[in-house]
C-alpha cells in the first residue's frame, strides 16, 4: 500500500513509499541517460515503422516509404546466383557425361546441383541417400542396376523414365506366367531361381525348375541368369530382390509380376539438371 | 551531540524534499577527479604503460612460419579459420583452448579478488585504463579539478571552445588508435595500416575501426564511472569473492573519528599514538576510546584535542575517479584504485600524523588494529584453496592437451542415408566421410586402417585400388582433405545391427590418432 516516501534508517536512502508486509522499497533512481536511450529506441521504432512494412491490415500491410520487400530481394538474390552459376551450367550443357565426371570442377558443381535436384525430385521414391524403399523402389547406392549403371544408361533412364507415355521410355515388361505355366512349374522355377543365390533343400524341384527356366526365362534373364539391362531384366543370381527374395515372393512375381514406373524427367527438368542428376546418381555407390 | 545535529539536518532536508515530487531518475553528477601523486598513482601509471604498450604493440610482433603463412605473432585469421599464437596454430576444431583460457581467466580473477580485492577494476580493466588515459589528457588541456570546475561554470567563450575542441580531438585520436589496433589482431598489421589510410581496406575493417573508435570515445570520454556503476556486472557479484581476510581499500574509522580540524592551541592526539586500550564497551562501534588517563599524563587534559586523525579535508573524495567517499565503507562504486590513499597520505604527511588513515588492509585486520592487536595476513582460506586448486586443474589439463597436441587429426562421419547398402554378393557396405586435418605446412601422406572390425575391407571412392585392409591417403599442407571411404564386410560376418570399431590414422612419423565409429548392418 503506497504511503508517503520516507528515509530508510539503515541505508539513509529514500523509499518509494511502497510497502508490502513491512518491507519497504528503496528509491534507487535510474540514471537519466538510461531513460534517454529508451526514448531513442521509441523514436527509432517510429522511424522504422514509417520506412518499412510494419502495420498489418485485414488484408496485406503498410508498405513503408522505402518500398522494401523481402520477396523482391529473394528474387534478386536468385537471379544473381543464377548469373554466377551460368559459366558452369553452360559448360555442363556442352560437355558429355564422361567429360563432366572427369573434370574436378564440373564434377563438384554437378554433385552439388545434382544433390539438390535429387532431394527435390527423386528422394520421395528413392530415399535421400538413394537407398530405395521396399516395394519396388530400387536402391541407387548398390551395385545392381535394372537398366544399367553406366553414366549414359543412368542418364537415359532419368531423361525418359520407365514404362510411361514418353515415346523413348524404357518399356519392356515380363509376361504374367500364371496364364502360361501351371502352378507346379512356377513353384519349380521359383526354387531354381532361389537356388542360384542360396541353398535350397528341394533338389528335384530345382532340377525341374531349371528345365522351365531354359524354356521360358533364358531369353530375357540370360543363361547365367545375369539379367539384361537393355530389357530391364534383373540379375536373378545375386542377392538383391526388388520385390522380396522369399520363395512365396518369387512365386507371386512370376505368376503376376509387378512393374515399377518412373516419369520421364525430360519433360519436367532442363537438360543440364538431368546431366547433373546422372553424374550425381552415378557417384552414390554403384556407378559402373 | 554531533550525531543529533546530523539527524536534524537530514530530517530538514527530507521534509523539504517531500514537498517536491519524488525523483525517479538521477541526473549525472559529473566527477572531476583531482590529480594526485603517490605510490598507488605510480602503480597505476605503470599498469597503464604496460597494458597499453602490450595492446598497441603486440600486433607488430613478427614470427616466421615459413612461406605461405602469415608472419604475425598474434593473429586471428577469420576468413582462413586460423588463430596464430607465436609457434602455436589453433584450428576452429580446437576452440576449446579458448574456452580453457576464458575459464582460467575467470577463476584467476576470482582468486586475485579474494586475495587482493578489486585490483582488476582499479588497475587492469580496459575501462579503467582508457578512462585514466582520457583523464590525463583532460588534465593537461583543461587543468586540474578546480580549473575544470571553473571552466564548466563559465559561459561558452573562445578559449573554452578551444580547450574543449582540443580535448575531444585528442580523445578521438586515441579512440581511433584503439579501434585501429583492435583490427590489427585480425588482419596483417603493416598491410592494414597502409590500406586503411589509402582507402583500400575492406568495408569490415572500416566498420570495426569505426565501431571501436566510437565505443572507446563514448565509454572512456563520456560514460566513465557510469560503466562501472550501472553497466558492469562484475561489481555486483564480486562481493561473493570477498571475506574479512580480503585486502581492500578502507578507512581506519577507529582512529579517524570523530572527524574535524584540530582547534588552535590544542595538541592533536591520535588514538593510534596512544597505548592500546580495551574499553569495556568493546570499542564504541569500532572506535578505540582514548585513554584519557594516559593522555593526561603525556599532554595535560586541557591541551588535548578530542578529534580523530581525519581532518575532514575531503581530499580523498576529490581524487576519487568514481566520486565516492571511501569513509562510508566498502561500496559497489569503489574500484579499488587506491588514489584516496595517496591523497590522504599527502595530507597526513604535511600534518605529521601517522600515514595510511585510508589504507589497503583487510577488514579483519582493521578490527584487530582497533583493538590494538597485531595484524596478520591470512592467505590460505577455503575459497583461495578452492580457486587455486581449480586453476591448477584447468591449467594442468590445458598444458597436457597442448603438450600432446598432434600434428594431424581425423574426423569420421558415418553415412546416415543410407545407413548401410546390401550388395549383390550379399556383402554389407557402409559409407564414411573421412576428414584428415593436416596441421603441418607440408603435403603429407597417412595410412588409414580399421581396428576391431573382422573381415572389414576399405576402399576409397574415386581410387581404382582394390579393397584392402589399409589405404594410403594424402593431405595438402595446412588443410583438411576429405575422402569418401567405403567399408565392406561379407554378409555372414555381419551378426550385429551395430558394431563399434575404430579408424586409425598414422602419419609418416608413426603418430596415430584414433576415431571411434560404427558399422551398421540389417536389423537382427
Amino acid at each position: 500500500m503506497p504511503t508517503k516516501p520516507e528515509k530508510d534508517h539503515l541505508t539513509g536512502q529514500e523509499t518509494t513509499g511502497h510497502e508490502w508486509d513491512g518491507i519497504q522499497e528503496l528509491n534507487t533512481p535510474l540514471p537519466k541517460w538510461w531513460l534517454y536511450v529508451f526514448y531513442v529506441c521509441i523514436a527509432f521504432s517510429v522511424v522504422y515503422m514509417v520506412l518499412y512494412p510494419s502495420i498489418p491490415w485485414l488484408s496485406g500491410h503498410t508498405d513503408g516509404l522505402l518500398d522494401w520487400d523481402r520477396r523482391v530481394e529473394l528474387q534478386q538474390d536468385l537471379e544473381l546466383a543464377q548469373a554466377e552459376q551460368a559459366t558452369w551450367v553452360d559448360q555442363i550443357a556442352q560437355a558429355d557425361l564422361q567429360a563432366i565426371a572427369n573434370d574436378r570442377e564440373l564434377l563438384n558443381f554437378s554433385m552439388a546441383g545434382g544433390q539438390s535436384a535429387f532431394a527435390t525430385n527423386c528422394a520421395p521414391c528413392h530415399g535421400r541417400g538413394g537407398a530405395g524403399l521396399p516395394g519396388g523402389y530400387p536402391s541407387l547406392a548398390d551395385d545392381a542396376w535394372l537398366w544399367g549403371g553406366t553414366l549414359e544408361q543412368i542418364h537415359r533412364t532419368i531423361a525418359y523414365g520407365v514404362r510411361n507415355e514418353h515415346q523413348q521410355s524404357r518399356a519392356s515388361m515380363m509376361p504374367a506366367y500364371g496364364q502360361i505355366l501351371d502352378r507346379a512349374q512356377i513353384r519349380n522355377v521359383a526354387h531354381y531361381v532361389k537356388s542360384l543365390s542360396a541353398t535350397v533343400d528341394a533338389p528335384e524341384w530345382v532340377a525341374a525348375g531349371q528345365q522351365v527356366y531354359a524354356a521360358q526365362c533364358v531369353a530375357c534373364h540370360g543363361a547365367e541368369a545375369n539379367g539384361n539391362p537393355a530389357l530391364g531384366a534383373p540379375n536373378l543370381s545375386d542377392q538383391i530382390w526388388l520385390y522380396g527374395g522369399e520363395i512365396t515372393d518369387l512365386v507371386s512375381q512370376i505368376t503376376n509380376p509387378q512393374h515399377g514406373n518412373m516419369p520421364a524427367w525430360q519433360t519436367r527438368l532442363d537438360d543440364e539438371t538431368i546431366k547433373m542428376l546422372a553424374v550425381y546418381v552415378h557417384t552414390l555407390g554403384g556407378g559402373q | 551531540m554531533a550525531e543529533q545535529t546530523i539527524q536534524e539536518g537530514t530530517e530538514g532536508a527530507l521534509s523539504r524534499r517531500r514537498q517536491k515530487e519524488q525523483n525517479l531518475y538521477a541526473g549525472r553528477v559529473k566527477v572531476h577527479p583531482m590529480g594526485i601523486q603517490g605510490f598507488y598513482r605510480k602503480l597505476k601509471w605503470a599498469a597503464l604503460i604496460v597494458l597499453l604498450g602490450i595492446y598497441y604493440l603486440a600486433p607488430w610482433l613478427r614470427w616466421d612460419r615459413g612461406p605461405n603463412a602469415p608472419d604475425q605473432a598474434l593473429l586471428i585469421d577469420m576468413p582462413a579459420r586460423r588463430a596464430y599464437f607465436f609457434g602455436l596454430e589453433i584450428w576452429p576444431q580446437e576452440v576449446y583452448y579458448l574456452a580453457g583460457l576464458l575459464i582460467m581467466g575467470a577463476i584467476g580473477l576470482f582468486l586475485i579478488t579474494s586475495l587482493l580485492g578489486r585490483v582488476w577494476c582499479g588497475y587492469a580493466c580496459p575501462q579503467t585504463v582508457w578512462t585514466d588515459l582520457y583523464m590525463l589528457v583532460e588534465r593537461w588541456i583543461e587543468g586540474d579539478r578546480n580549473a575544470r570546475l571553473k571552466l564548466d561554470r563559465q559561459p561558452m567563450s573562445g578559449s573554452k571552445l578551444a580547450k574543449r575542441s582540443a580535448k575531444h580531438a585528442v580523445w578521438l585520436v586515441i579512440a581511433l588508435a584503439t579501434g585501429g589496433a583492435w583490427i590489427m589482431y585480425f588482419v596483417d598489421a603493416p598491410t592494414v595500416l597502409v590500406n586503411f589510410f589509402t582507402g583500400q581496406a575492406s568495408f569490415s575493417v572500416y566498420f570495426f575501426v569505426g565501431l571501436f573508435t566510437a565505443t572507446t570515445y563514448l565509454l572512456a570520454g563520456w560514460a566513465r564511472e557510469q560503466v562501472c556503476v550501472y553497466m558492469c556486472p562484475w561489481p555486483r557479484f564480486q562481493a561473493a569473492m570477498f571475506d574479512e581476510d580480503t585486502m581492500t581499500i578502507t578507512y581506519e574509522r577507529w582512529r579517524g573519528e570523530p572527524r574535524g580540524k584540530p582547534k588552535k592551541g590544542k595538541t592533536h592526539v591520535s588514538p593510534a599514538t596512544l597505548p592500546p586500550t580495551r574499553p569495556d564497551d568493546g570499542g564504541t562501534q569500532g572506535l578505540a576510546a582514548i585513554d584519557w588517563a594516559q593522555a593526561d599524563a603525556l599532554y595535560g587534559r586541557d591541551k588535548i584535542d578530542g578529534k580523530g586523525d581525519c581532518i575532514a579535508c575531503d581530499k580523498c573524495v576529490a581524487v576519487c575517479p568514481t566520486g565516492i567517499d571511501i569513509r562510508d565503507g566498502v561500496q559497489l562504486e569503489c574500484i579499488g584504485c587506491g588514489l584516496c590513499i595517496d591523497a590522504c597520505n599527502s595530507v597526513m604527511e604535511k600534518l605529521g600524523r601517522p600515514k595510511n588513515l585510508i589504507t589497503y588492509d583487510t577488514l579483519a585486520n582493521q578490527e584487530r588494529r582497533a583493538r590494538g592487536d597485531k595484524p596478520r595476513i591470512n592467505l590460505i582460506r577455503p575459497r583461495t584453496v578452492l580457486y587455486s586448486g581449480l586453476l591448477a586443474v584447468v591449467g594442468g589439463i590445458m598444458l597436457f592437451t597442448l603438450m600432446t597436441r598432434s600434428s594431424h587429426d581425423i574426423n569420421v562421419l558415418h553415412d546416415r542415408n543410407p545407413l548401410f547398402v546390401p550388395l549383390s554378393d550379399g556383402a554389407i557396405r557402409n559409407g564414411y566421410t573421412v576428414k584428415i586435418l593436416n596441421k603441418e605446412r607440408a603435403t603429407r601422406s597417412y595410412t588409414l586402417e580399421l581396428r576391431n572390425l573382422p573381415q572389414g575391407a576399405l576402399s576409397v571412392v574415386g581410387a581404382k585400388d582394390p579393397k584392402a585392409q589399409q589405404v594410403t591417403l594424402t593431405a595438402d599442407p595446412d588443410s583438411v582433405a576429405t575422402y569418401k571411404v567405403y567399408v565392406e564386410r561379407p554378409g555372414a560376418a555381419v551378426t550385429q545391427t551395430t558394431r563399434d570399431f575404430q579408424f586409425l590414422l598414422t602419419d609418416d612419423d608413426g603418430n596415430t590418432v584414433v576415431q571411434e565409429t560404427l558399422f551398421r548392418g540389417p536389423e537382427t
